[in-house]
């Protein structure tokens, strides 16, 4: 029975070429003094990705039968740290784009108790080499507008994938999370609206290393279309008991 | 009776006769039937008294009567759509539920001989 302190959800979809490097990162840059899990939720791919986390035995691995997105492996992700009792998850993507490096820091907020959910944003300093494509910029200004709007705060870097939740979000998180695709800002103003503590900590990113993701160009109208309409529904919703 | 009128109370009683024999059947649930047995009985009252349709058709001021047979069909299939979108989107989040918990009882049931590092056992 899986227990500990951490647990690092690392959702992925056919990301056979990165996976051992990201559970390797993890594992160097995880510090020793803590208890933790990586756990993979393998979102049913199509290649052998399930297979490489496997064998790496360094990691637990959630292979999910039917394909379910990404909000979806996230949720089998939170849902295995809430029953296993873990005190914090960290969600880290799986294609190699976040450091683990910064898990520590994301931790450390979280154990002073300055917030309950720690976002990673690329955006809230200078100092970041993460290049995106203009209309990726475009699109993540305009998702802080309409959540500014909406929430009267600022979050720079709403579509950031790598988050760290404590015991408390992590638990109402299992249950509410928006488990289709695209769950990003729709879950700042599902947490805010529940008056969780949201707070949003410098980080860098990396490019993609192999793989594709999930998000190309033709997406991107649906993309923008259904996450303000996600976002405008969640902010009309009533709190969760 | 007009040649129209025994076609038409025909096909609504064929209508209704198929639903409840689906239903008889249990190829259909009888909570999505409703919807289709309510259809089915105005069309055949419709069929039954012709006059219906005029007295509608003056009630909204529909000049062509005929008209509220289009909009009644329109109607009626929109809302069994809706319900349908309904159903889908719990349907969703049931198998959604299903399938995370089943990738959960897997993952026990493979982790007990598994050796991870710095997890308790």
């Amino acid at each position: 029975m899986p227990a500990g302190e951490i647990c690092i959800i690392v959702p992925c979809y056919n990301e056979q070429e990165n996976i051992k490097n990201v559970i390797d990162d993890i594992i160097d840059n995880t510090p020793s003094k803590e208890k933790w899990t990586v756990l993979v939720v393998n979102d049913c791919s199509i290649d052998s990705t399930g297979f490489e986390a496997n064998s790496t035995g360094k990691a637990d691995v959630l292979d999910l039968p039917c394909n379910l997105g990404i909000g979806g492996a996230v949720q089998a992700g939170l849902k295995y740290a809430a029953r296993y009792n873990y005190d914090y998850a960290v969600k880290f993507d799986g294609d190699g784009q976040h450091l683990a490096k910064n898990i520590e820091t994301f931790i450390q907020e979280l154990k002073s108790d300055k917030a309950d959910v720690v976002v990673g944003s690329r955006f809230c300093t200078k100092h970041n080499g993460f290049k995106s494509t203009f209309m990726r910029q475009v699109g993540i200004k305009y998702f802080q507008w309409l959540i500014k709007l909406l929430t009267g705060k600022t979050f720079t870097d709403s579509t950031s994938g790598f988050r760290a939740y404590n015991k408390k979000a992590l638990k109402f998180m299992s249950k509410h999370y928006p488990a289709f695709d695209y769950p990003e800002p729709e879950e700042i103003i599902l947490l805010n609206k529940n008056k969780f503590r949201i707070m949003e900590i410098p980080c860098e990113m990396r490019k993609r290393q192999g793989g594709v993701s999930c998000l190309s160009s033709n997406r991107a109208v649906y993309y923008m279309i259904k996450v303000s309409f996600a976002i405008l529904m969640a902010a009309a919703r009533k709190p969760e008991e | 009776m007009s040649a129209i009128q025994i076609i038409s109370i025909t096909g609504s009683l064929f209508f209704i006769l198929a639903i409840i024999q689906a239903i008889r059947l249990k190829r259909l649930k009888e909570a999505y039937a409703l919807l289709w047995l309510i259809t089915g009985f105005i069309f055949l009252v419709i069929s039954c008294w012709q006059g219906a349709i005029d007295i509608i058709a003056d009630l909204f001021g529909i000049v062509y009567a005929p008209a509220i047979l289009f909009l009644f069909m329109l109607v009626s299939a929109i809302i069994v759509l809706f319900q349908y979108s309904i159903i889908l989107s719990k349907q969703n989040d049931q198998i959604k539920n299903l399938t995370q918990e089943l990738a959960l009882l897997k993952n026990k049931a493979q982790g007990c001989s598994k050796d991870l590092p710095n997890k308790e056992s």
